[in-house]
């Protein structure tokens, strides 16, 4: 999987929830971020492989899922997905369709949905939220259930952030049924 | 449960794990997390963190931290190991144990961020002026970068010599889940040579590099080499991965060797006979797991991500007796396992 869009969007966060919900199911998993400049104000991404047997490469350079948060990311990265693979698009922040007919794309416009209910911030967690609902909970690429996401969110957010744990419940629930 | 952690930070918690007390830093980027993680642990156990003004103070005073008979580190990224590389001479020439970690990145000079292997000849031949190695660990996984750090510390110590973890920036940046070693494994052995204060109960220890009288110079060197042979018969490390009846070996380490073993599978799937040999120390060279895979195979490949740099190694380990080829990225490339692949298939 890739997650990619502007620096403090959260998708480095993003990431490494997904990751987590990996290592609870006992996957092998590795989360690679971009890293320096990038990660302030520019692009950031980060590469999330989830698998059955042990990881070579983590950069993902084709990937079976793309999280995509902004156009300079999508434009990057939409060609790089596997065909037959999902993009998942923040559909408030980049008004483009999707041209290639080989995806399965989902348009969320988590930026708004955020925004509308007062989850400044939490347009990742929407985003996952979907991912989740979509891809790893259901279908040929499932490998957990809606608690092992719940779990992961624990496992990312800090005992000193714990009153951010009901807000992250929410968002990811809001993108469930988007 | 394992726990996902960065590289740079596993490191870190290993090397306290191992019982170090003493690090001394100066930030620089892929590595910074490494000394971050020191700084918030180090004062909570009653270790020293200590951000020096540069490297060469830095690493100046984990040379007087191992003279007082304590594990010391030190950690940096390429430009500057270089920088550190007067001390580590110092550190060999005064034979101290220690821990150096690089967290490659671009060079030459200044460079670039991204992750790279184009300190190999640094690492492994020119780390400082002078006769001398040191020993020098590649891992390819955040729990071999836990693993590898214990063991540098106590073969540091055993042959009282610098040990260096060859890293690089995806390592450093990159989480996979680990299991950390339970804290006080091992004791760290005695050092009855440090000069630790004594009360005036002994003789007082001197710690020194310099000898002005060239055939006392010269029997410590050669000391120091007769001790370095032991340690090529003992200490050499490999992965060997389906090399048995691999007609083109893959030699890599490090982040390109997740890479090729990516590569020697795909190669697999389509009937190709590749396998890998991958350097976990690169000094001892793994000289034996390449004979053994080179001896039936047709030809070797190196991959890094340098110019090409662990190949010449490749070919004085099996004394140039199949071709041995190369391929690599540099920069802050990242060879991808397909690229990888259509060498191997050229070479079948």
């Amino acid at each position: 999987m890739l997650f990619a869009g502007f620096g403090g969007q959260g998708v480095l966060f993003a990431g490494k929830v997904a990751a987590y919900a990996g290592l609870i199911e006992n996957k092998e998993i590795s989360w690679l971020p971009s890293y320096g400049p990038e990660m302030r104000g520019g692009t950031a991404n980060c590469s999330v492989c989830i698998s059955d047997t042990p990881i070579g490469s983590p950069l993902v350079t084709n990937p079976n899922v793309l999280v995509v948060m902004n156009l300079p990311s999508l434009d990057k990265f939409i060609d790089t997905v596997e065909p037959g693979g999902t993009v998942i698009i923040d559909s408030s922040l980049i008004d483009k369709k999707v041209e290639r007919e080989d995806l399965n794309v989902y348009y969320v416009p988590s930026s708004a949905l955020a925004e509308e209910n007062e989850l400044g911030g939490l347009s990742n967690m929407i985003l996952v939220g979907k991912l989740f609902k979509e891809i790893c909970t259901a279908g040929d690429h499932s490998f957990c259930t809606e608690e092992t996401l719940d779990a992961a969110i624990q496992k990312c957010i800090p005992a000193r952030k714990a009153n951010m744990l009901d807000v992250n419940r929410k968002a990811v629930a809001l993108g469930a049924q988007a | 449960m394992k726990v996902l952690m960065k590289g740079n930070e596993a490191l870190a918690e290993a090397a306290i794990r191992a019982g170090c007390r003493h690090f001394f830093g100066y930030p620089i980027t892929p590595q910074t997390e490494l000394a971050a993680y020191m700084s918030k642990r180090m004062p909570k156990i009653g270790g020293t963190y200590l951000q020096a003004e540069s490297e060469i103070a830095a690493v100046n005073m984990v040379l007087g931290a191992s003279a007082a008979g304590v594990r010391a580190m030190t950690s940096s990224s390429s430009p500057g190991v270089s920088l550190k590389g007067e001390g580590i001479s110092y550190m060999a020439g005064s034979d101290l144990p220690a821990l150096i970690i690089n967290v490659q990145r671009g060079g030459p000079g200044l460079g670039g961020i991204q992750p790279s292997q184009a300190d190999y000849w640094q690492a492994t031949k020119a780390t400082g002026h002078g006769d001398f190695q040191i020993l020098v660990f590649a891992p390819s996984t955040v729990q071999e970068m836990v693993d590898l750090v214990s063991d540098a510390f106590d073969l540091a110590d055993q042959y009282r010599m610098p040990a260096m973890i060859l890293a690089d920036g995806m390592l450093g940046q990159m989480m996979e889940p680990v299991t950390l070693p339970e804290e006080g494994g091992k004791a760290p052995i005695e050092k009855p040579w440090a000069a630790c204060g004594h009360g005036g109960k002994r003789e007082h220890n001197i710690v020194n590099s310099l000898y002005l009288t060239p055939d006392k110079l010269e029997s410590l060197v050669k000391e120091r080499f007769a001790r370095y042979e032991i340690i090529k018969e003992k200490e050499q490390r490999a992965e060997e991965y389906l090399t048995d009846d691999a007609d083109v070996v893959v030699v890599a380490y490090g982040a390109s060797s997740r890479v090729a073993k990516g590569a020697v599978n795909k190669a697999r799937e389509l009937g190709l006979k590749a396998g890998l040999v991958r350097p976990i120390t690169l000094w001892p060279f793994p000289a034996d797991a390449l004979n053994r895979a080179a001896s039936h195979a047709k030809a070797l490949l190196a991959v890094e991500m340098s110019m090409g740099q662990m190949v010449d190694d490749v070919k004085l380990a099996i004394n140039c007796q199949k071709p041995v080829h190369f391929f690599g990225r540099t920069g802050g490339m990242i060879p991808t396992p397909a690229e990888v692949l259509e060498q191997i298939k050229g070479l079948v």
